[in-house]
Protein backbone atom coordinates (compact mmCIF):
# COMPACT_ATOMS: atom_id res chain seq x y z
CA UNK A 1 0.00 0.00 0.00
CA UNK A 2 2.20 2.47 1.00
CA UNK A 3 5.39 1.06 -0.22
CA UNK A 4 3.97 0.73 -3.78
CA UNK A 5 4.76 4.72 -3.42
CA UNK A 6 7.87 4.33 -2.92
CA UNK A 7 8.82 4.01 -6.67
CA UNK A 8 6.90 7.19 -7.20
CA UNK A 9 9.06 8.62 -4.34
CA UNK A 10 11.96 7.23 -5.92
CA UNK A 11 11.11 8.40 -9.53
CA UNK A 12 10.57 12.31 -7.90
CA UNK A 13 13.74 12.12 -6.66
CA UNK A 14 15.29 10.62 -9.71
CA UNK A 15 13.25 13.03 -12.07
CA UNK A 16 14.96 16.08 -9.82
CA UNK A 17 18.31 14.01 -9.69
CA UNK A 18 18.37 14.15 -13.36
CA UNK A 19 17.76 17.60 -13.94
CA UNK A 20 20.07 19.64 -11.70
CA UNK A 21 22.64 16.63 -12.93
CA UNK A 22 22.03 17.88 -16.37
CA UNK A 23 22.29 21.54 -15.57
CA UNK A 24 26.12 20.95 -13.81
CA UNK A 25 26.61 18.86 -17.04
CA UNK A 26 25.97 21.45 -19.17
CA UNK A 27 27.77 24.26 -17.44
CA UNK A 28 30.71 22.76 -17.31
CA UNK A 29 31.23 21.97 -20.70
CA UNK A 30 29.17 24.92 -22.39
CA UNK A 31 31.09 27.95 -23.83
CA UNK A 32 30.43 31.50 -21.66
CA UNK A 33 31.01 34.29 -23.96
CA UNK A 34 27.38 36.86 -23.63
CA UNK A 35 27.24 39.26 -25.93
CA UNK A 36 24.09 41.94 -25.61
CA UNK A 37 22.57 40.20 -28.94
CA UNK A 38 22.76 36.55 -27.33
CA UNK A 39 21.35 37.47 -24.11
CA UNK A 40 18.22 38.61 -25.73
CA UNK A 41 15.00 36.34 -25.08
CA UNK A 42 14.36 35.51 -28.60
CA UNK A 43 17.84 35.43 -30.72
CA UNK A 44 15.86 35.44 -33.86
CA UNK A 45 12.59 36.99 -34.78
CA UNK A 46 10.31 39.49 -32.50
CA UNK A 47 12.03 41.34 -29.94
CA UNK A 48 9.61 41.42 -26.78
CA UNK A 49 7.34 44.02 -26.16
CA UNK A 50 6.80 44.84 -22.62
CA UNK A 51 6.77 43.33 -19.57
CA UNK A 52 5.53 39.52 -19.52
CA UNK A 53 3.41 40.62 -16.24
CA UNK A 54 0.77 42.39 -18.59
CA UNK A 55 -2.94 42.22 -17.11
CA UNK A 56 -4.76 39.01 -18.66
CA UNK A 57 -8.23 38.96 -20.34
CA UNK A 58 -10.97 38.34 -17.96
CA UNK A 59 -12.17 35.58 -20.19
CA UNK A 60 -9.26 33.21 -19.38
CA UNK A 61 -10.80 33.67 -15.93
CA UNK A 62 -14.02 32.53 -16.87
CA UNK A 63 -13.18 29.16 -19.09
CA UNK A 64 -10.59 28.58 -15.66
CA UNK A 65 -13.86 29.57 -13.49
CA UNK A 66 -15.81 26.20 -15.35
CA UNK A 67 -13.13 24.34 -15.82
CA UNK A 68 -12.99 24.47 -11.73
CA UNK A 69 -16.55 23.01 -11.63
CA UNK A 70 -16.79 20.48 -13.71
CA UNK A 71 -12.97 19.12 -12.53
CA UNK A 72 -15.14 18.71 -9.09
CA UNK A 73 -17.65 16.89 -10.98
CA UNK A 74 -14.34 14.22 -12.57
CA UNK A 75 -13.73 13.56 -8.79
CA UNK A 76 -17.31 12.19 -8.16
CA UNK A 77 -17.85 10.49 -11.46
CA UNK A 78 -14.48 8.37 -10.69
CA UNK A 79 -15.82 6.43 -7.35
CA UNK A 80 -19.04 5.70 -8.64
CA UNK A 81 -17.78 3.88 -12.03
CA UNK A 82 -15.50 1.99 -10.15
CA UNK A 83 -18.85 0.38 -7.81
CA UNK A 84 -21.31 0.97 -10.88
CA UNK A 85 -21.89 -2.74 -11.95
CA UNK A 86 -22.54 -3.86 -8.07
CA UNK A 87 -25.14 -1.11 -7.33
CA UNK A 88 -27.14 -1.23 -10.67
CA UNK A 89 -29.59 0.99 -11.58
CA UNK A 90 -30.02 3.17 -8.49
CA UNK A 91 -26.57 4.54 -9.22
CA UNK A 92 -27.27 4.87 -12.29
CA UNK A 93 -30.39 7.62 -11.59
CA UNK A 94 -28.31 9.34 -8.65
CA UNK A 95 -25.17 10.24 -11.13
CA UNK A 96 -28.26 10.78 -14.01
CA UNK A 97 -29.91 13.16 -11.69
CA UNK A 98 -26.16 14.63 -10.41
CA UNK A 99 -25.22 15.61 -14.39
CA UNK A 100 -28.40 16.68 -14.88
CA UNK A 101 -28.29 19.45 -12.29
CA UNK A 102 -24.66 20.19 -13.82
CA UNK A 103 -25.69 20.37 -16.92
CA UNK A 104 -28.54 22.95 -16.30
CA UNK A 105 -25.20 24.77 -15.47
CA UNK A 106 -23.73 24.62 -18.43
CA UNK A 107 -26.91 25.84 -20.42
CA UNK A 108 -26.95 28.61 -18.82
CA UNK A 109 -23.56 29.58 -18.97
CA UNK A 110 -23.84 28.79 -22.61
CA UNK A 111 -27.52 30.71 -23.36
CA UNK A 112 -25.10 33.77 -21.21
CA UNK A 113 -22.87 33.53 -23.44
CA UNK A 114 -20.10 32.99 -21.24
CA UNK A 115 -18.11 30.55 -23.53
CA UNK A 116 -18.16 32.75 -26.83
CA UNK A 117 -14.93 34.40 -27.49
CA UNK A 118 -15.78 38.32 -28.36
CA UNK B 1 6.91 -1.56 6.50
CA UNK B 2 10.32 -1.06 7.04
CA UNK B 3 11.15 0.60 10.51
CA UNK B 4 11.63 4.57 10.61
CA UNK B 5 10.81 4.67 6.51
CA UNK B 6 7.53 5.68 7.48
CA UNK B 7 8.64 8.39 9.96
CA UNK B 8 11.67 9.67 7.64
CA UNK B 9 8.69 10.40 4.81
CA UNK B 10 6.45 12.06 7.40
CA UNK B 11 8.92 14.44 8.79
CA UNK B 12 10.11 15.39 4.83
CA UNK B 13 6.95 15.77 4.12
CA UNK B 14 5.80 17.77 7.63
CA UNK B 15 9.16 20.02 6.82
CA UNK B 16 8.30 20.78 2.88
CA UNK B 17 4.64 21.82 4.26
CA UNK B 18 5.45 24.03 7.26
CA UNK B 19 8.15 25.68 5.18
CA UNK B 20 6.12 26.27 2.19
CA UNK B 21 3.05 27.37 4.00
CA UNK B 22 5.70 29.81 5.84
CA UNK B 23 6.47 31.09 2.54
CA UNK B 24 2.86 31.77 1.07
CA UNK B 25 1.97 33.75 4.54
CA UNK B 26 5.33 35.81 4.18
CA UNK B 27 6.44 36.17 0.47
CA UNK B 28 6.37 40.14 -1.01
CA UNK B 29 5.48 38.67 -4.41
CA UNK B 30 2.16 37.21 -4.38
CA UNK B 31 2.62 35.02 -7.48
CA UNK B 32 5.90 33.23 -5.51
CA UNK B 33 3.27 32.46 -2.81
CA UNK B 34 1.03 30.48 -5.59
CA UNK B 35 3.76 28.31 -6.35
CA UNK B 36 4.63 27.77 -2.78
CA UNK B 37 1.15 26.98 -2.35
CA UNK B 38 1.03 24.37 -5.01
CA UNK B 39 4.31 22.85 -2.96
CA UNK B 40 2.33 22.96 -0.04
CA UNK B 41 -0.64 21.01 -1.68
CA UNK B 42 1.26 18.20 -2.74
CA UNK B 43 3.25 17.84 0.61
CA UNK B 44 -0.60 17.25 2.05
CA UNK B 45 -1.33 14.89 -0.76
CA UNK B 46 1.77 12.55 0.13
CA UNK B 47 0.25 12.97 4.01
CA UNK B 48 -2.78 11.09 2.80
CA UNK B 49 -0.75 8.39 1.18
CA UNK B 50 1.05 8.02 4.07
CA UNK B 51 -2.38 7.49 5.76
CA UNK B 52 -3.57 5.10 3.37
CA UNK B 53 -6.22 7.70 1.78
CA UNK B 54 -4.63 7.24 -1.81
CA UNK B 55 -8.28 8.89 -3.34
CA UNK B 56 -7.94 11.73 -1.20
CA UNK B 57 -4.22 12.09 -2.15
CA UNK B 58 -5.65 11.78 -6.27
CA UNK B 59 -8.67 14.38 -5.74
CA UNK B 60 -6.02 16.94 -3.35
CA UNK B 61 -4.14 16.56 -6.70
CA UNK B 62 -6.82 16.97 -9.21
CA UNK B 63 -8.45 19.99 -7.91
CA UNK B 64 -6.30 21.69 -5.30
CA UNK B 65 -3.68 21.51 -7.48
CA UNK B 66 -4.76 20.60 -10.97
CA UNK B 67 -7.91 23.51 -10.40
CA UNK B 68 -7.79 25.65 -6.98
CA UNK B 69 -4.39 27.09 -7.73
CA UNK B 70 -4.68 27.54 -11.27
CA UNK B 71 -7.88 29.37 -10.91
CA UNK B 72 -5.45 31.82 -8.17
CA UNK B 73 -2.72 32.20 -10.74
CA UNK B 74 -5.16 33.51 -13.10
CA UNK B 75 -6.90 35.95 -10.46
CA UNK B 76 -3.32 37.34 -9.61
CA UNK B 77 -2.81 37.39 -13.61
CA UNK B 78 -5.54 39.55 -13.62
CA UNK B 79 -5.28 42.04 -11.11
CA UNK B 80 -1.33 42.55 -12.32
CA UNK B 81 -0.78 45.79 -10.62
CA UNK B 82 0.35 45.03 -7.53
CA UNK B 83 3.71 44.01 -9.75
CA UNK B 84 4.25 47.23 -10.87
CA UNK B 85 5.93 48.23 -7.63
CA UNK B 86 7.25 46.11 -4.43
CA UNK B 87 3.90 47.16 -2.93
CA UNK B 88 3.94 45.97 0.86
CA UNK B 89 1.52 42.67 1.36
CA UNK B 90 1.60 42.40 4.87
CA UNK B 91 -0.34 44.86 7.08
CA UNK B 92 0.65 46.30 11.06
CA UNK B 93 -1.17 43.27 12.22
CA UNK B 94 2.17 40.89 12.27
CA UNK B 95 3.23 41.59 15.59
CA UNK B 96 0.06 40.76 16.99
CA UNK B 97 -0.62 38.44 15.21
CA UNK B 98 2.31 36.63 15.36
CA UNK B 99 1.75 36.60 19.39
CA UNK B 100 -1.78 35.64 19.12
CA UNK B 101 -1.43 32.53 16.91
CA UNK B 102 1.60 31.07 18.81
CA UNK B 103 -0.54 31.56 22.07
CA UNK B 104 -3.24 29.24 20.07
CA UNK B 105 -0.80 26.97 18.35
CA UNK B 106 0.81 26.24 22.33
CA UNK B 107 -2.91 25.84 23.62
CA UNK B 108 -3.95 23.26 21.07
CA UNK B 109 -0.48 21.56 21.24
CA UNK B 110 -0.81 21.58 25.06
CA UNK B 111 -4.33 20.16 24.60
CA UNK B 112 -3.28 17.64 22.21
CA UNK B 113 -0.92 16.16 24.31
CA UNK B 114 -3.60 15.56 27.39
CA UNK B 115 -6.22 14.40 25.41
CA UNK B 116 -6.35 10.09 25.18
CA UNK B 117 -7.78 9.15 21.94
CA UNK B 118 -10.11 6.05 21.20
CA UNK B 119 -7.84 4.56 18.76
CA UNK B 120 -8.27 1.59 16.55
CA UNK B 121 -5.64 -1.13 15.95
CA UNK B 122 -7.23 -2.30 13.20
CA UNK B 123 -5.83 -2.38 9.59
CA UNK B 124 -6.76 0.31 7.15
CA UNK B 125 -9.30 -0.13 4.08
CA UNK B 126 -6.85 -0.82 1.32
CA UNK B 127 -9.63 -0.77 -1.24
CA UNK B 128 -10.87 2.84 -0.56
CA UNK B 129 -11.99 4.08 -3.91
CA UNK B 130 -14.87 1.33 -4.31
CA UNK B 131 -15.76 1.64 -0.89
CA UNK B 132 -15.72 5.39 -0.97
CA UNK B 133 -17.83 4.76 -4.25
CA UNK B 134 -20.73 2.61 -2.42
CA UNK B 135 -20.85 5.34 0.85
CA UNK B 136 -21.73 7.68 -1.63
CA UNK B 137 -24.08 6.12 -3.45
CA UNK B 138 -25.83 4.88 -0.36
CA UNK B 139 -25.44 6.19 2.92
CA UNK B 140 -23.86 9.45 1.29
CA UNK B 141 -26.63 10.24 -1.66
CA UNK B 142 -28.50 13.14 -0.22
CA UNK B 143 -25.28 15.05 0.35
CA UNK B 144 -23.80 14.10 -2.85
CA UNK B 145 -26.84 15.11 -4.68
CA UNK B 146 -26.72 18.33 -2.77
CA UNK B 147 -23.14 18.92 -4.03
CA UNK B 148 -24.00 19.38 -7.50
CA UNK B 149 -26.91 21.94 -6.63
CA UNK B 150 -23.99 23.77 -4.50
CA UNK B 151 -21.69 23.66 -7.77
CA UNK B 152 -24.55 24.64 -10.01
CA UNK B 153 -25.06 27.63 -7.65
CA UNK B 154 -21.23 28.40 -7.44
CA UNK B 155 -21.74 28.28 -11.29
CA UNK B 156 -23.82 30.71 -12.14
CA UNK B 157 -22.72 33.14 -8.89
CA UNK B 158 -19.35 33.53 -10.22
CA UNK B 159 -20.51 33.72 -13.44
CA UNK B 160 -22.89 36.48 -12.55
CA UNK B 161 -20.24 38.37 -10.38
CA UNK B 162 -17.03 37.91 -12.61
CA UNK B 163 -18.87 38.68 -16.28
CA UNK B 164 -18.24 42.47 -17.61
CA UNK B 165 -21.78 43.47 -18.70
CA UNK C 1 5.77 4.63 14.66
CA UNK C 2 4.30 7.68 13.65
CA UNK C 3 1.00 8.18 15.82
CA UNK C 4 -2.52 10.46 15.89
CA UNK C 5 -0.54 12.84 17.47
CA UNK C 6 1.84 13.76 14.66
CA UNK C 7 -0.68 14.42 12.31
CA UNK C 8 -2.88 16.29 14.42
CA UNK C 9 0.21 18.54 15.30
CA UNK C 10 1.33 18.95 11.79
CA UNK C 11 -1.91 19.94 11.07
CA UNK C 12 -2.37 22.37 14.26
CA UNK C 13 0.66 23.86 12.88
CA UNK C 14 -0.57 24.34 9.25
CA UNK C 15 -3.88 25.88 10.45
CA UNK C 16 -1.99 28.39 13.02
CA UNK C 17 -0.22 29.42 9.72
CA UNK C 18 -3.29 30.05 7.35
CA UNK C 19 -4.60 31.92 10.39
CA UNK C 20 -1.52 34.13 10.53
CA UNK C 21 -2.07 34.85 6.98
CA UNK C 22 -5.61 35.89 7.29
CA UNK C 23 -4.71 38.23 9.50
CA UNK C 24 -1.40 40.14 7.98
CA UNK C 25 -2.22 39.52 4.50
CA UNK C 26 -3.41 42.29 2.86
CA UNK C 27 -4.09 41.12 -0.47
CA UNK C 28 -7.43 39.67 -0.72
CA UNK C 29 -5.84 37.07 -3.00
CA UNK C 30 -3.45 35.94 -0.10
CA UNK C 31 -6.02 35.73 2.54
CA UNK C 32 -8.03 33.20 0.12
CA UNK C 33 -4.69 31.42 -0.24
CA UNK C 34 -4.32 31.22 3.54
CA UNK C 35 -7.73 29.78 3.58
CA UNK C 36 -6.75 27.53 1.58
CA UNK C 37 -4.28 26.28 3.95
CA UNK C 38 -6.56 26.13 6.39
CA UNK C 39 -9.02 24.09 4.55
CA UNK C 40 -5.91 21.86 4.21
CA UNK C 41 -5.57 21.85 7.95
CA UNK C 42 -8.75 20.23 8.32
CA UNK C 43 -8.68 17.84 5.97
CA UNK C 44 -5.52 16.23 7.67
CA UNK C 45 -7.60 16.19 10.51
CA UNK C 46 -10.40 14.39 9.44
CA UNK C 47 -8.38 12.06 7.25
CA UNK C 48 -6.11 11.25 10.37
CA UNK C 49 -9.09 10.55 12.30
CA UNK C 50 -10.26 8.26 9.57
CA UNK C 51 -7.58 6.62 9.48
CA UNK C 52 -6.57 5.85 13.42
CA UNK C 53 -9.96 5.73 14.89
CA UNK C 54 -12.33 4.30 12.37
CA UNK C 55 -10.28 2.61 10.01
CA UNK C 56 -12.47 -0.02 7.80
CA UNK C 57 -15.51 3.07 7.91
CA UNK C 58 -13.46 5.76 5.73
CA UNK C 59 -16.42 8.52 6.78
CA UNK C 60 -13.10 11.04 7.33
CA UNK C 61 -12.49 10.72 3.94
CA UNK C 62 -16.31 11.20 2.56
CA UNK C 63 -16.29 14.44 4.32
CA UNK C 64 -12.65 15.75 3.31
CA UNK C 65 -13.99 15.30 -0.10
CA UNK C 66 -17.34 17.31 0.62
CA UNK C 67 -14.95 19.98 1.82
CA UNK C 68 -12.56 19.50 -0.97
CA UNK C 69 -15.28 20.14 -3.18
CA UNK C 70 -16.86 23.15 -1.48
CA UNK C 71 -13.81 24.19 -1.54
CA UNK C 72 -13.53 24.79 -4.60
CA UNK C 73 -16.89 26.15 -5.03
CA UNK C 74 -15.44 29.16 -2.69
CA UNK C 75 -12.34 29.44 -4.61
CA UNK C 76 -14.16 30.35 -7.98
CA UNK C 77 -17.03 32.25 -5.60
CA UNK C 78 -14.40 34.24 -3.70
CA UNK C 79 -12.06 35.11 -6.69
CA UNK C 80 -14.97 36.34 -8.65
CA UNK C 81 -15.68 38.85 -5.97
CA UNK C 82 -12.15 39.57 -5.92
CA UNK C 83 -12.26 40.44 -9.62
CA UNK C 84 -15.14 42.65 -9.13
CA UNK C 85 -13.28 44.41 -6.24
CA UNK C 86 -10.67 45.05 -8.34
CA UNK C 87 -12.86 46.22 -11.11
CA UNK C 88 -14.27 48.61 -9.03
CA UNK C 89 -12.08 49.60 -6.73
CA UNK C 90 -9.06 49.26 -8.83
CA UNK C 91 -6.60 47.11 -6.16
CA UNK C 92 -7.25 44.47 -3.80
CA UNK C 93 -5.95 45.67 -0.72
CA UNK C 94 -8.19 44.92 1.54
CA UNK C 95 -7.52 47.64 3.56
CA UNK C 96 -8.94 50.50 1.18
CA UNK C 97 -11.80 48.42 0.84
CA UNK C 98 -13.68 50.33 3.78
CA UNK C 99 -16.58 52.16 2.46
CA UNK C 100 -18.50 49.88 4.46
CA UNK C 101 -16.70 51.02 7.43
CA UNK C 102 -18.39 52.90 9.71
Amino acid sequence: MFQDYAYVGFFCLIGVIFVLFVFFLSRLVRPHHPTPDKLESYECGELPVGSAWVQYNVRYYLYALIFVIFDVEIVFLFPWAVVYRSLGFFAFLEMIIFLAILIFGLIYVWKKGALKWV
Amino acid sequence: MLTGVSEAVYYILAAIIIGSGVMVVSMKNIFHSALFLVLCFFGVAGIYILLSAEFIAAVQVLIYVGAITILMIFAIMLTARLYSAQIKQSNEQVVPGLIIVSALLVITIFALSKTTWKLSSQAPETQTVAEIGKLLMTTYVLPFEIVSVVLLSALIGAIVIARRD
Amino acid sequence: MIGLNHFLTLSTILFCIGIFGVLTRRNAIGILMSIELMFNAVNINFVAFSRFVTPTALVGQIFAIFIITIAAAEATVGLAIVLLIYRNFKGINVDNINIMKW
